[in-house]
Order: structure tokens, then C-alpha cells, then sequence
């Protein structure tokens, strides 16, 4: 039992939405798990990173706490895997990058519909929005990437099961795709 | 070779190879054009049997006798024996399409094309998992102006499709490439640069044969639900081009 492999996930500016896929290999979580365990991820709510083998990150970078997280993966874990969309090229929220960070404030936060008292939060808690989403790869090294909008539950099942298998990384074509 | 394949053809019929299997061509054809005739697929972009090739995506460069040939652009010749299937030709498309990629806005959740995209099957088939390169992210815009065509010019990757259908199949002259190198834009020409002002219409060639989703026909959009697009079925070597679903997507 002690020799399971570790595991870490996390969110950055995603949805979720690749947890949740991940979720959908369904009852082989069970058959997983006797050779898996997790460390950090929202699945255990588990706070802390340790030292980890795999890492499985979804969601571009577009904070300054998103920046800290990938940085503390990228040391701790030894493979990093860009999963999703918007880990890979910044996906939905990389459409911000066309505008200019005020912009993007000014009309969320003063201009929005329904706006009643209009001002740019500025609490010392909230992580500082970088100018720009970036794709994983552009910060720190990936060693993996697993395309989709989500990546689909199969895709997280062959790629876990060829890598802890030792066996090369081979998707099917219905496996890959980018939406 | 089949015997059928070669009686269709007509002309002087020739043979050579692709990836070791023999196929006719009739004189003057391309690699391209014969290998697609024999039902071989070659990845290609900028390719449409319809209108002069162009050249210019590289995607579908071939190997012979040591060199990098365009394979619509460069005839067939008796007994060439062509390479296209291999690792270092897919991993030098790989390489082009992840160029593309970053070079673009393609944000593939989001985009009404998605899964009848040519570009899109090409990486798919080619084995792109990502592009690892930088993203441009560059500032470009859409234009809805035209009450039946809409163009998002973030999806565009100035493969002239557009621009030879225009001149060779309309007879007009819609649209052109401005600029060069890394400058090098899509442009309407019409006085005030919009689609509206141009004299596109909808049953034009040139709103029906872009391979990615720069150029839409509007109010088709998720006719056909994301899951169910021609490539969501098939890979590209089987499903064929994008033009060839146009009317259905
Ligand atoms: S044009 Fe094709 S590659 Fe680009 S975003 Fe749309 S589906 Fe994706
Ligand atoms: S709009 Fe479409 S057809 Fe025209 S150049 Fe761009 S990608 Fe090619
Ligand atoms: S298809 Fe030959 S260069 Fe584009």
C-alpha cells in the first residue's frame, strides 16, 4: 500500500469542469485508488502540497495566486500535466486577453448590467489579476497535455493507466479533441 | 492499381507511389490532385481541388528522392516514389499547425465550427495534442456587418481559399491579403472595409469554402449539434475536406 503513487490537482482559472470529467471514469475510481492516492486536490480537500509524482493541474494562469500554485506544483511534482483547454492555450478566459485589464474590470465592475455600487475591488485578500491569461506551459515546464473542453473520462483513464504502467502515452482518435 | 480508378481518369495515365502503395496519375497532375483522386489522404490546408493551388500551408509537403516537395503543387512524374506518412513529416505538421494555432485566436470551446473545422481535423490526424509554443494572442476583430455572412478574423489563417474562390468561381473580387510577413491580414474591398459594403453574397463560393471558422454563414451555426459534426465522427482521411460538408454544417 505505501508504494501508491501521489497525486495532486488543482483548479487555476478553470471551472472545474476537468475535475469533473475526471470524476466520470465512474466506479474505476475504485480500482484506481488501490494504486493512486491523492494529496492536494479539491477531491479531498486536502490543503497542502507535498511531494508528489503526478500532478494534474486545470485552468490557465491569470493571477498572481494562480502564478504561486504553479510555480509550488511545478517544484513538487515530478510530472506536471497541463489538463484542459484553458491550461493548454487559456481557453474561455484567454478572451480577455484581447482587452485591457480595465476594460475587463471597468466592465464587470462599474459599467456591468445591474451594477449598484460601482468601484474595482481592491481587498488585500483577493489575488492580483495579471494583465493577461497565459497557458501553463508558458510559465513553468509541462510535461504532459491532455486536450478538451473537457478532456474526456476515457482520456483520463488511458493516459493514468499507460503511465502508471510505464507504457508510451497513445490517445485514440475519438480520445483527442479540442472543444 | 485499379483498373477502374485508371479508366475514369482519361489522358496519358502514369504511375508512382505514395508511402509504397502505386497509384495513377493522369499527365499534368499534381501529387495532390492524383492521390486524392485514388482516395490517399495528404493533409493539406490551402488545398481545394476546385481552385489553383496556392502552396502556402506547407501542410502537405511530401518526401522524394531526398527533397521536401509541395504535393499540390508538384506534378506527378512516372514512377516517383513519394514519402507523406511518416513520423518526421507528421511531426514537421505537427510543428506548422501548432504555428497556426498560437499565431490565431482559436479558442475551439467556443467556436461555432468546431468539429466541421478543417484546421481542427488536420491537428487532429496530424496527433496535435497542444500547441507548446508562446501564444501571440493577437488583437483581432469580428465583423457581423452582412445580414447572411460573418467573418471572425481570429480564426483566419490566410489560406486564400476565399480570395481564388472569389475571383476564379464568383467573378468578383471580395477579398484580398494586405500586408506581409507577420503583418499579413485578411481585408474586405469594399469602401468601408466591412462585409456589408462588399458585394458577397451568401450563395457565393467564396462564403462556403473557408476550412476553418473565420467565414460563417449565418443562422446555421449548432444546426448540427457539437458531438455530431462530420469530425467528431471520423478522422479527416475518411470524412474528406471541410468544403465537401459545407452545405450541411
Ligand atoms: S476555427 Fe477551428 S481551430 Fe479555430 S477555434 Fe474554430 S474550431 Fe477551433
Ligand atoms: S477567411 Fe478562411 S478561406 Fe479566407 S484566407 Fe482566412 S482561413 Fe482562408
Ligand atoms: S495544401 Fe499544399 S501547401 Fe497547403
Amino acid at each position: 500500500m505505501s508504494q501508491r503513487i501521489r497525486i495532486a490537482t488543482t483548479s487555476l482559472a478553470g471551472c472545474f469542469g476537468c475535475h469533473m470529467s475526471f470524476l466520470d471514469i465512474d466506479e474505476r475510481l475504485i480500482e484506481l485508488s488501490e494504486k493512486i492516492e491523492f494529496d492536494r486536490t479539491p477531491l479531498t480537500d486536502i490543503k497542502t502540497l507535498g511531494h508528489c509524482d503526478i500532478g494534474l493541474i486545470e485552468g490557465g494562469m491569470g493571477n498572481t495566486e494562480n502564478y504561486e500554485l504553479l510555480r509550488e506544483f511545478r517544484e513538487k511534482c515530478d510530472i506536471l500535466v497541463s489538463m484542459g483547454a484553458c491550461a493548454i492555450n487559456g481557453g474561455i478566459p484567454a478572451m480577455r486577453n484581447s482587452f485591457t485589464l480595465k476594460e475587463c474590470l471597468e466592465t464587470a465592475y462599474v459599467e456591468g448590467v445591474g451594477v449598484t455600487d460601482p468601484q474595482i475591488p481592491g481587498d488585500p485578500e483577493i489575488p492580483l489579476p495579471l494583465n493577461k491569461i497565459h497557458p501553463l506551459h508558458e510559465v513553468v515546464k509541462i510535461d504532459y497535455f491532455l486536450p478538451g473542453c473537457p478532456p474526456p473520462a476515457e482520456m483520463f483513464w488511458t493516459f493514468l493507466n499507460q503511465l502508471l504502467n510505464g507504457q508510451p502515452i497513445e490517445f485514440t482518435y475519438s480520445q483527442i479533441h479540442y472543444d | 492499381m485499379n483498373l477502374k480508378a485508371a479508366a475514369r481518369l482519361g489522358g496519358r495515365i502514369g504511375h508512382f507511389s505514395i508511402d509504397g502503395v502505386r497509384l495513377p496519375f493522369r499527365e499534368g497532375q499534381t501529387i495532390m490532385a492524383a492521390a486524392m483522386e485514388a482516395g490517399v489522404y495528404i493533409p493539406h490546408l490551402c488545398y481545394n481541388p476546385e481552385f489553383t493551388p496556392h502552396g502556402s500551408c506547407r501542410l502537405c509537403v511530401v518526401r522524394s528522392n531526398g527533397r521536401h516537395l509541395a504535393a499540390c503543387t508538384t506534378p506527378a512524374a512516372e514512377g516517383l516514389e513519394v514519402e507523406s506518412h511518416t513520423d518526421e513529416l507528421q511531426e514537421q505538421r505537427r510543428e506548422l499547425l501548432q504555428m497556426l494555432f498560437v499565431e490565431g485566436n482559436h479558442v475551439c470551446p467556443a467556436c461555432e465550427k468546431s468539429g466541421a473545422c478543417q484546421l481542427q481535423a488536420v491537428a487532429y490526424y496530424c496527433g496535435m495534442l497542444a500547441p507548446e509554443l508562446t501564444y501571440f494572442y493577437p488583437q483581432r476583430t469580428v465583423d457581423a456587418s452582412h445580414p447572411d455572412i460573418a467573418i471572425d478574423y481570429n480564426r483566419c489563417i490566410l489560406c486564400e481559399l476565399c480570395v481564388r474562390a472569389s475571383r476564379e468561381a464568383d467573378g468578383k473580387n471580395v477579398f484580398s491579403i494586405a500586408d506581409r510577413g507577420i503583418h499579413a491580414h485578411l481585408q474586405i474591398n469594399s469602401s468601408t472595409g466591412k462585409l456589408r459594403d462588399s458585394d458577397l453574397e451568401v450563395t457565393d463560393k467564396a462564403a462556403h469554402v473557408c476550412p476553418t471558422g473565420a467565414i460563417l454563414p449565418r443562422n446555421l451555426g449548432y444546426n448540427i449539434p457539437i458531438g455530431k459534426r462530420p469530425y467528431d465522427q471520423k478522422p479527416i482521411s475518411l470524412a474528406g475536406d471541410v468544403a465537401d460538408h459545407e452545405e450541411s454544417s
